[in-house]
């Protein structure tokens, strides 16, 4: 028996109580990774406009998907310890404590492995004014302080002015247009949207090159009149940064998760000990693995194979008599048949559990 | 039987007492929530100190903090008191502690009742800091060098922006103030001289607005300066150019946003009243019930006793 531990009655009541706190605690958590997912999700699909969305949405995915399943594997938990101390209800929770289990390790383990990922973020546009809205793209760069794509000189080489609003008979803009091959109108100002507000100047937003433009301005070391962040670093430094402070939040859930699963498993073998007594209240053991780590490995693997042999009998068997000679068998015969059957699954099963490996890996 | 009667008034104080323990553990929350809303208050107040001149009266958010706490402490008791009921030895000891605690609800439900005229009649006050402090902020936007006041400009930027709103009353409030510092600007220049000179008192005034009135809604790039002159920009007509910066002024937009807080807050305190007297409806009934039950147990006892006594007599 693997850690096991002696429960009284009392004992059991507590664990069984205890347990039913926890698994209810553990619904809130998984209440809380679903909204957190959907919070998420809203926010990603507000940028869709500026987000690359083929691989972001993964991760508010798993979060609700996780989310969903945690909430219903822990209710479960939490119905099954309510029956745990009565003995006419527990037994119908036997057979379906064993998947219980196999759901919620597959459940911690996705969350330890599933939520890394590599997001690329803010898609390159060449033409911001008109490709996007308008209102879009200021927003954002009100709201997280950026300018243009990596700085503000992004907005020098596209028209960000709609047609509608020049004067096409000006010297002005007859001059910029025909300045460049494509027929842009190109300035060196930006939108109002880049003004930054923390700046003591009242805000420079045309001929930013120009110093003679305005008074007491030097470009190069005029810094806070403008966001000087792109919107790429902006976006997703405030991405990252609210998936980092998820972080801990999906750590203790995991914490919790894991022992709820360990309570779970020590009070059903304490509970199913203590009915097979001739006192139920009686001290029993309870356990986590009935024999040692190895055992129920081996265990394990025989059923496995059993299940595999029991699908595929039928074809090897026909292969094998075409294969041989016909001759009569004899009782050694038939051993190595047994003897060569055993030896042909073996290492199909074991590329079978190398490849499981590889993927959980 | 005499049984009967108090058997029935068992089970239903049994329901009572179990149905005012979830009363009392719901104003309790609602204490709480109560408490948080007025620390949220106190915040909101705090933050936008500046533009009401650091003279706005903190008395709304510090009342409703005290009567959240009290609330849940009171609450608490009587939730105590109510699962303890049903267990007389443990009753008999709170049992002179009664009449004062509900002397004590009474009275905190005057304080409730005070609070929630108070969440209603100081929205005026709030109106007039908002109407003065708005005007000085103008007045002080650049000022930017001036200690104290070196954040004047980004508060209010931050303000517009966040709110929606240009200037006290309308854009024009910008008109009547210099709101670029003297440091940007080029004193030698002939325009800056001629409007320096065009007023008494020697400001900097001119047509224009910073850049936080404009509206990022509109489909033209922001016009902020020579907003009277059609001539200055092409397509361009002040008078029906509508949606390019903001036209409510700031006081109205940041007046509606405290008003709806302090309404809503209002509104709560009055249902928390509410509760409060279903509350000690329920507990003055229950006291009742107790001092039956009380006096019906001792007359059972009485009874028992004569007719023990008849039958001691008898047999003798």
């Amino acid at each position: 028996m693997l850690l096991k531990m002696k429960f009284t009655q009392q004992r059991r009541v507590r664990l069984a109580q205890g347990l039913w706190l926890m698994s209810w605690l553990a619904v809130m958590c998984g209440v809380f990774i679903f909204c957190l997912g959907i919070y998420l999700k809203t926010e990603l699909l507000r940028r869709a406009e500026v987000m690359d969305d083929t691989e972001i949405h993964v991760v508010p995915n798993i979060l609700m998907m996780v989310g969903l399943a945690s909430i219903g594997t822990n209710w479960v938990a939490s119905r099954v310890c309510q029956d745990s101390l009565d003995a006419s209800r527990f037994p119908r929770w036997k057979g379906f404590l064993l998947a219980w289990f196999v759901v919620a390790a597959l459940l911690c383990y996705v969350l330890i492995v599933g939520l890394r990922n590599g997001i690329r973020f803010y898609k390159d546009t060449d033409v911001p004014g008109r490709c996007f809205q308008k209102e879009t793209i200021d927003r954002l760069q009100m709201e997280f302080r950026c300018c243009g794509n990596n700085n503000f000189r992004d907005w020098f080489e596209v028209q960000w002015v709609s047609n509608r609003y020049l004067d096409f008979t000006s010297k002005d803009v007859k001059d910029r247009i025909r300045s460049n091959v494509d027929g842009r109108y190109l300035l060196d100002g930006i939108p109002f949207s880049c003004c930054n507000p923390v700046s003591p100047r009242p805000c420079l937003q045309y001929h930013l090159t120009d110093n003679s433009a305005h008074y007491n301005y030097e470009f190069q070391s005029e810094e806070l009149n403008l966001h000087s962040r792109g919107c790429r670093q902006a976006l997703t430094d405030y991405y990252m940064g609210l998936m980092n402070s998820t972080g801990p939040g999906v750590l203790s859930v995991i914490l919790i998760q894991m022992s709820v699963l360990v309570s779970l498993r020590y009070l059903q073998t304490a509970v199913e000990g203590a009915m097979a007594l001739e006192n139920p209240e009686d001290d029993s053991e309870g356990y986590l693995l009935e024999k040692g780590v190895k055992e129920t490995f081996e265990d394990v693997k025989a059923n496995v194979l059993n299940i595999l042999k029991f699908a595929q009998v039928d074809p090897t068997t026909d292969e094998e008599n075409t294969l041989r000679p016909r001759q009569k068998h004899t009782p050694s015969q038939t051993e190595t048949t047994h003897r060569y059957n055993r030896w042909k699954w073996f290492p199909r099963a074991k590329t079978v559990f190398l490849k499981c490996f590889l993927i959980c890996k | 039987m005499p049984f009967m009667p108090v058997k029935f008034n068992l089970q239903k104080r049994v329901k009572l007492a179990q149905g005012l323990w979830m009363l009392y553990w719901l104003s309790v929350i609602v204490g709480i929530v109560i408490f948080s809303l007025g620390i949220f208050f106190k915040i909101e107040l705090r933050k936008r100190s500046e533009l009401m001149d650091n003279n706005e009266s903190h008395l709304v958010p510090n009342l409703l903090i005290l009567v959240g706490a009290l609330a849940c402490a009171i609450n608490a008791f009587g939730g105590k008191v109510c699962h303890d009921s049903l267990d007389p030895m443990k009753f008999t000891k709170w049992k002179p502690m009664l009449k004062p605690y509900l002397l004590t609800c009474c009275s905190f439900n005057v304080l409730l009742l005070l609070t929630a005229l108070l969440c209603f009649l100081m929205q005026f006050a709030v109106y007039l800091t908002l109407a003065e402090g708005l005007k000085n902020g103008i007045k002080f936007y650049k000022d930017t060098d001036t200690p104290g006041r070196c954040f004047m400009k980004r508060t209010l930027d931050m303000t517009q922006i966040e709110f929606r709103c240009c200037g006290n009353n309308n854009y024009r409030d910008w008109f009547e103030v210099q709101w670029i510092s003297n440091r940007y600007l080029d004193m030698s220049n002939d325009e800056v001289k001629d409007r320096v000179f065009s007023n008494v008192e020697g400001k900097f005034l001119m047509d224009s607005v910073p850049f936080s009135c404009c509206n990022p809604g509109s489909p033209r790039p922001c016009i902020q300066h020579h907003l009277t002159n059609n001539s200055a920009h092409y397509d361009y007509d002040h008078r029906t150019e509508e949606l390019n910066i903001w036209t409510h002024g700031c006081r109205e937009a940041l007046f509606s946003y405290y008003s709806s807080m302090m309404n809503s807050m209002g509104a709560l305190i009055i249902i928390t009243i509410l509760l409060e007297l279903e509350v000690l409806s329920l507990e003055r009934t229950q006291e009742k019930f107790f001092s039956f039950k009380s006096r019906s147990s001792q007359q059972h006892s009485s009874s028992k006793l004569t007719s023990e006594l008849k039958h001691t007599t008898l047999i003798a």
